[in-house]
């Protein structure tokens, strides 16, 4: 057991799988000599040398396409877009080609690849470097969408990404970076498609992702210290698969869901689970289902306004405060 | 040319670079892809085919050159304009308009459609209909061959509308410092959709003007000549192999039919298409086979064997049923299936 930054924890997910399998290679703006914009790839290229750990020229369509051609003869790469907004330019990929390709061919060809996103607000970067883009990739079929929020997870889902046969959308966090966690030794191998229970809870359920998370828990613990309403936060972690078994569950049991979106308002992915409970969990529910998220503007850079819109611990207990008034068991 | 005996084909014919049996089977794959576009385009009018699609009349000549100096596992990555680099691989006539007619016996069941054929056991590893799209993707799979020291070469066809897009500077460039084993080939057939390229590019020869800048030799050939794309890429190849990096070729070449199935290409000027007809590549292809020495009997056997070929195709095509309802959800994730959630 050691404590290992959430940066550290991407570096050693990834030597992990290099160590494991020869056919793993990374590519990415500045992600091999430089170590990574936010140092997060440190010590790979020294570990795996310059065949496998390669920087490549500002071309992200180039990097995600020569992994696509890679991934689907043969190779499992990773690749990095330094940060997630730049996805935009380079969408095509995302959106029209890994996820369509094992459909169109008919099964002949697979797309078996990671992509690695510094996604997020929090660091005063203004609206074209921090926006929280996990709702883009969600809506597409054929990916697979995960978020982590800790350190440990960032090494399991890693190593669940690499190893799974489909394209993987991985969205690091560049505000949980910096963040600590126990990490235990050997190796680590996480399951996508699985929601976590970070704190069991009666009263009502809530989903968060990523830098939501530990926002959530700290809301529950001041909903619990000072209006006596016990929440249960789950980390949802992975977008797809959705692992709705432990969301139903928990709405079950509490009667309750509330949604922290880091994502703008419209079609955020907590919409898309609240039309799932709603269908599927209406007489389970004792109130309304609220979301939680940054109102549907572009993020300011100004640390105030942006502080602002991301929903913070505060705001999340007082909204969800306000919504239990009267309807909490 | 001198023509001498080598005693490699049936008659024996000639010993030059290319020899009998190769141009047999490049005039053979000419014929056959004339024919079975001509066939697809007679199956829309009787709305036998759906959707839209992408001929390449008039441009058999690179598909015919390049096939054949391509090696088995050597990977072709073609666009929606793809039928013909999908046949020249040796995949059979009856899965290329099975999938045009979206039948169950097309290449995908009829789940890809025409501008996505695909036969990885024939080297195709897809057509891909977001222009530019596939030049990155064709970088990669040479990448994979460079790193696990394997010989294969990545082919990736082209228009000359994709040289405007900037996934081709990316690619250029990328496979350029990588050295990557991939040669680009650039059919330029004049038009982009409708609008001629020279209208909407900065320089004459929309591919190969730009090679310098990403240190690439300049190459512009006769796309309407099979043997001139055939020693090219050649050429190129053996580059590829030899970890010398990559080639960009510009084939100047002419599509006799519109842009798709849409275009009845009214916008060509009055004459330019009677001049290209006389550089037909088939028409070419067929006097030099003469001039080579091979008979006008076996000419007209292959030419009789590729119409045979169209319409047992076609027959087969016909008779299929459209694939079953439950393919709808098949092979969207690797577990066969399409399920995101539990």
């Amino acid at each position: 057991m050691a404590e290992l930054t959430y940066r550290d924890a991407v570096a050693r997910g990834i030597a992990q799988e290099m160590q494991r399998d020869n056919n793993v290679v990374f590519l990415g703006e500045d992600v091999a000599k430089a170590g990574g914009v936010f140092k997060a790839t440190v010590g790979l290229y020294e570990q795996f040398g310059p065949l496998r750990v390669r920087d490549t020229p500002i071309s992200e369509q180039a990097i995600l396409g020569a992994a696509m051609g890679a991934a689907m003869t043969g190779l499992r790469p990773i690749a990095e877009i330094m940060f997630a907004d730049f996805a935009a330019v380079c969408f095509d990929y995302i959106a029209n080609e890994f996820p369509k390709l094992r459909y169109m061919t008919n099964g002949q060809l697979g797309c078996p690849l990671v992509v690695r996103t510094g996604n997020g607000g929090g660091a005063r970067f203004g609206a074209q470097h921090s926006q929280s883009i996990e709702n883009w990739t969600m809506m597409i079929p054929g990916l697979k969408v995960v978020a982590p929020s800790s350190p440990v997870d960032v090494i399991g889902l890693m190593a669940a990404a690499v190893r799974d046969d489909n394209p993987v959308i991985f969205h690091e966090h560049k505000s949980l970076y910096a963040i600590k966690g126990e990490v235990p030794d050997g190796e680590i191998v996480d399951t996508l498609g699985t929601a976590k229970i970070l704190r069991p809870g009666k009263d009502a359920t809530i989903l968060a992702l990523a830098l939501m998370v530990p926002r959530a828990l700290q809301a529950a613990e001041t909903l619990a210290a000072e209006h006596g309403i016990d929440c249960e936060v789950i980390d949802v972690r992975s977008l797809v698969p959705l692992d709705t078994n432990t969301i139903l569950n928990s709405v079950a049991r509490t009667g309750r869901l509330f949604t922290v979106e880091e994502n703008p308002r419209l079609c955020g992915w907590g919409a898309e689970i609240a039309s799932i409970v709603a269908d599927e969990a209406f007489w389970d529910l004792d109130g309304p289902i609220v979301r939680i998220t940054t109102p549907h503007i572009p993020l300011p850079a100004a640390d105030h306004l942006e502080d602002l819109a991301l929903p913070g611990a505060p705001r999340i207990a007082e909204r969800i405060a306000r919504s239990m008034n009267g309807s909490a068991r | 040319m001198t023509k001498k005996k080598d005693g490699s084909g049936s008659q024996g014919l000639t010993n030059d670079d290319i020899g009998a049996d190769l141009r047999r089977e490049m005039f053979r794959l000419q014929v056959e892809i004339r024919d079975c576009e001509k066939r697809a385009n007679d199956l829309f009018f009787q709305n036998l085919i759906k959707g839209t699609s992408h001929l390449s009349l008039g441009q058999e000549a690179i598909a015919a050159g390049m096939a054949v100096a391509m090696r088995p596992g050597d990977k072709s990555f073609c666009t929606y304009r793809g039928h013909a680099h999908t046949l020249a691989r040796g995949v059979p006539m009856e899965k290329v308009l099975g999938e045009l007619m979206l039948r169950d016996n097309g290449l995908m069941r009829g789940k890809g459609g025409s501008m996505h054929l695909t036969s990885v056991e024939h080297g195709v590893m897809g057509s891909y209909a977001i222009i530019g799209a596939h030049l990155p993707i064709a970088c990669g799979a040479a990448w994979r061959a460079q790193y696990l020291g394997e010989s294969d070469v990545s082919v990736c066809f082209f228009g000359d509308g994709t040289t405007n897009i900037g996934a081709f500077h990316e690619a250029l460039n990328f496979a350029a410092i990588w050295k990557l084993p991939v040669v680009f080939v650039c059919e330029n057939n004049l038009y982009m959709e409708y609008t001629p390229i020279g209208d909407v590019t900065a320089v004459e020869h929309p591919a190969a003007d730009r090679a310098s800048a990403y240190g690439l030799e300049r190459i512009v050939i006769d796309g309407n000549d099979a043997d001139a794309v055939y020693r090219t890429a050649l050429a190129a190849f053996g580059k590829a192999r030899a970890g010398e990096g990559p080639t960009l070729i510009e084939c100047m070449t002419y599509r006799h039919s519109g842009h798709s199935r849409a275009d009845p290409a009214k916008y060509r000027p009055a004459g330019e298409l009677e001049k290209w007809l006389e550089k037909d590549p088939v028409k070419i292809y067929r006097a030099r086979l003469l001039e080579f020495g091979i008979a006008e009997e076996e000419i007209k056997g292959i030419e009789a064997e590729s119409k045979r070929k169209v319409e047992e195709a076609t027959e087969a095509c016909k008779a299929s049923p459209p694939a079953p309802d439950d393919i709808l959800t098949t092979d969207v994730y690797a577990d066969g299936g399409w399920s995101w959630r539990n």
